[in-house]
């Protein structure tokens, strides 16, 4: 019988070896710049196109969401099944996403099917032209979707907590409602098409197991189309965090649940205390071991899930807890957050338990670059934030290297209630 | 071509290992062949209870995550109605901290009271996270209800109701515990930069004193074949309508499991299926609009469900879906939109395959089907298929007997 009582000898992670595997990068005709990532086994890669068209460029409210949605849904030469046609028939994905600071165009297909699908993918690039009828359908039903939405704490929390850290006038702190959807017009989409996907500054990242010519092929889709690479707007919003501190909302007065959001506002990750916040927050509430999953879900039961992070955000971020939590055990469980918040701040994290995260998060880091559209998913996020791997190996150095007194003293610095938002909708 | 070895130990524990050079991360995948259709009625919900309980210690092992992390490794799991898979990644030089975890919640749970009773108010959260508190969230439970008579896929994976979970007791647990998670019941799967023969080794030394066990026989009631058409109405406090209408077809392994894949694909995958383009968008009856089945391993359900427009009626809204449903039975599909379900079907399952992960989860999905081999052959299955194989399944299942329609109304 092998020893059970004993753990088998490991080796630490924070000892091995850990490499962020470079991008190879090219300039397209037009001055677009690649980033690519070559490898992966299976005969499939991704091609991406960013375009600085988020939410922060647009002058009237969802102009930027609807503009990317609407991309699909029509071009001189292609109706909307015509187009979404093409794409499903060569079994590709062609997804589009609508970010803050970026929006995204991202084709996903085989190897094989590839020539077909760039020329189509340029297409929506150039010669979109935003139907009438296909904006009438698409806000009655996004108008719907946002009324089930509305019904969901959760949904509430997320909106409003952002409000709180931001403000309403800053992108990350704006929403929806059904009347934005209303008072949207073609032109409006038209006009901020042409400024910033046509006329826009895009970069493109590509991985998988890249086909030889790659980069001709990308050159011919898209390296003669008429971006403006400097045309870029320098805008800037100042966030406007609110005065009260404390929400309590009612939503639904039959839900069996709270949705708690707390959080402060909190610098980008250019801020040194970034990285160093990172392991902290782990500790806190990043990962299934945490001291709030511990107490709040694995010793009082309270949640199905308790989670706190650092939100992705280029310009500045924001330390949020959140969690969905039985009616009756609301305020207990905040109180709990806060208790966590105070042995952090007063008791030094003891050595085993930091050695189990400094493992943990390289482990994750190291499952993390696995495959070819990791790697690039990791690059296209320093690339964007203007970082470069020096930050990579920074954090990892801080990982292997914080100490206890160090995390203390970053909890006294950040972890402090009166600090915080505190939300409850019911 | 998925590459594999498979050995079987004496106590009955199937591993399987399939390598990959390519990642330092090893997976490390155990499947059991127990869901939510093995449960006592009185007692639903319990399979899902129980992969809780495997977290919380085991017989020399007071915590399962820990020392996992502490290997910088992370684990999941999940229980479906037909199995549960447990599955962990971590760097491959580590990987036997997991055999140990694994192999010690296999030879016994620890069985205390503080996580049965902590871990039935978490189910109880993740209940009314999902089910109670969200719009539309029971509309499973009740069309499960109204399709099924006998065979246990009348309730959820998360169980019929929250007091079979809050009434779940120790002896339960044991009995539940002994009777499933046996090697003879189990699955172990390892993928990564492995060597068959180390795994070999590995799997000897920590599962191979773990007693056989007793082969779990499954003698589920079968479903008895729908004759008549069911329909049932529901008034909720939803903002509007929604409609959802399902078929019976066939089991995982049986021909037409396959045909009914593409048939869904065809009526509903993507903005250019044949109900995405005339519902939501020539018609505009459907806001949102979902056709998909279970994928389970015995005969399950075909669903078309959706959302509609304001001041559209449920009964045109099906009348809508009828009259697509009529056609694709009577006017044979092309080749051409054959095609690109088909071409669709190999690029899902080229994507799905790129991650360890997914490989090893599908090995043993596969091997508990019957035969690992099949992730091999599913491609071959799908392309042989004809545009009159499409035509006559949907005759044989798009019958009105065998609907079961359930109008979902928005209480003013």
């Amino acid at each position: 019988m092998p020893d059970r009582k004993n753990a088998p000898q490991i080796i630490d992670a924070v000892d091995m070896h850990i490499a962020l595997k470079p991008y190879e990068s090219y300039t397209l005709d037009n001055g677009v710049e690649v980033y690519a990532f070559n490898g992966g086994e299976e005969e499939v890669l991704m091609v991406e196109l960013v375009f600085f068209a988020g939410n922060w460029y647009e002058e009237k409210n969802i102009v930027a969401a609807t503009t990317n949605f609407m991309l699909k849904n029509g071009t001189k030469k292609k109706n909307a099944f015509a187009l979404n046609e093409h794409f499903e028939f060569y079994g590709a994905y062609l997804n589009r996403h609508c970010y803050n600071e970026t929006a995204t165009i991202t084709l996903h297909c085989l190897n094989k099917h590839l020539s077909e699908l760039l020329p189509v993918t340029a297409e929506i690039i150039t010669d979109s032209v935003f139907p009438e009828q296909e904006l009438g359908i698409y806000k009655q039903n996004q108008k719907q979707r946002l009324e089930i939405n509305l019904k969901k704490c959760d949904f509430i929390a997320n909106r409003l907590i952002d409000e709180y850290i931001y403000g309403f006038h800053h992108p990350y702190g704006r929403y929806t409602s059904t009347l934005d959807y209303e008072a949207l017009q073609r032109e409006e989409l038209e006009a901020f098409y042409k400024q910033y996907y046509t006329h826009g500054k895009c970069i493109i990242f590509t991985a998988g197991k890249l086909p030889a010519d790659i980069v001709p092929q990308l050159n011919k889709a898209f390296g003669h189309l008429p971006f403006q690479q400097n045309n870029l707007s320098d805008k800037q919003f100042n966030p406007a965090p609110a005065e009260l501190l404390k929400y309590n909302i009612l939503n639904d007065p039959d839900g069996v649940q709270g949705a708690i959001r707390i959080a402060q506002p909190f610098p980008n990750r250019h801020h040194p205390d970034f990285s160093k916040m990172q392991v902290l927050n782990n500790i806190f509430g990043g990962y299934f071991g945490s001291r709030l999953m511990s107490n709040i879900r694995e010793d009082k039961g309270y949640t199905y899930g308790i989670h706190s992070h650092l939100q992705n955000h280029i310009h500045t971020s924001a330390l949020v807890v959140s969690t969905e939590a039985g009616r009756d055990v609301c305020e207990a469980t905040v109180a709990e957050v806060y208790k966590e918040m105070a042995i952090l701040r007063t008791e030094p994290v003891e050595e085993e338990e930091l050695a189990l995260v400094r493992n943990y998060m390289i482990g994750s880091l190291i499952g993390d670059l696995d495959g070819p559209f990791h790697i690039i998913a990791r690059w296209k996020n320093y690339i964007l934030n203007g970082v470069t791997d020096e930050y990579f190996y920074k954090s990892i150095d801080i990982v292997k290297n914080i100490s206890a007194e160090e995390l203390r003293e970053l909890a006294r610095k950040y972890l402090n209630p009166e600090q915080f938002y505190e939300l409850l909708v019911v | 071509m998925i590459e594999y070895d498979r050995f079987v130990l004496d106590n009955g524990l199937r591993v399987l290992v399939h390598q990959d050079h390519s990642t330092p991360m090893a997976v490390v995948n155990i499947m059991y062949d127990v869901g939510a259709r093995d449960e006592n009625p009185e007692k639903t919900g319990f399979a899902h209870l129980f992969e809780h309980l495997m977290f919380g210690g085991s017989i020399h092992i007071p915590d399962y995550d820990e020392p996992l992390q502490r290997a910088g490794g992370e684990n999941n799991a999940y229980t479906t109605n037909d199995l549960t898979n447990y599955y962990c990644q971590l760097p491959t030089e580590n990987i036997e901290t997991a055999f140990w975890l694994e192999s010690d919640r296999m030879l016994s749970l620890a069985f205390g009271e503080k996580s049965l009773s902590v871990q039935k108010k978490v189910v109880c959260e993740e209940f009314k996270e999902h089910y109670l508190n969200k719009p539309y969230g029971d509309v499973w439970h009740k069309m499960r209800e109204l399709a099924y008579k006998v065979h246990p896929y009348r309730w959820m994976t998360i169980g019929k109701e929250l007091s079979h979970v809050e009434n779940a007791n120790i002896d339960d647990v044991k009995a539940f515990f002994w009777k499933h998670y046996r090697p003879v019941n189990a699955i172990l799967v390892v993928a990564g930069a492995v060597k068959p023969d180390d795994i070999k080794r590995l799997a000897e030394k920590w599962f191979g004193d773990i007693p056989m066990g007793e082969k779990y026989h499954r003698h589920l009631p079968v479903e008895p074949k729908q004759t008549e058409a069911r329909r049932a109405e529901v008034y909720a406090k939803v903002p509007v309508d929604a409609f959802i209408k399902t078929w019976h077809m066939d089991a995982r392994l049986e021909k037409g499991y396959y045909v009914a894949d593409l048939i869904t694909e065809i009526l509903g995958g993507g903005a250019s299926s044949r109900l995405y383009e005339s519902l939501v968008k020539e018609k505009q009856l459907f806001s949102a609009l979902d056709v998909h089945h279970w994928g389970s391993t015995d005969k399950g359900l075909l669903a078309i469900e959706g959302r509609l427009v304001n001041g559209i009626t449920l009964e045109a809204a099906e009348q809508a879906v009828e009259e697509e449903l009529a056609k694709i039975q009577s006017i044979t599909v092309s080749e051409n939109e054959l095609q690109k379900v088909k071409n669709k079907t190999e690029s899902m399952i080229a994507f799905e395959d790129m991650s360890v992960m997914n490989r090893a989860a599908s090995l043993a999905t596969y091997e508990l089907l019957g035969d690992a081999q099949l992730m091999n052959t599913e491609l071959g299955k799908y392309q042989e298929i004809t545009v009159g194989d499409i035509q006559q399944y949907c005759k044989e299942i798009f019958r009105s007997n065998n609907s079961n329609t359930l109008f979902y109304h928005a209480q003013k």
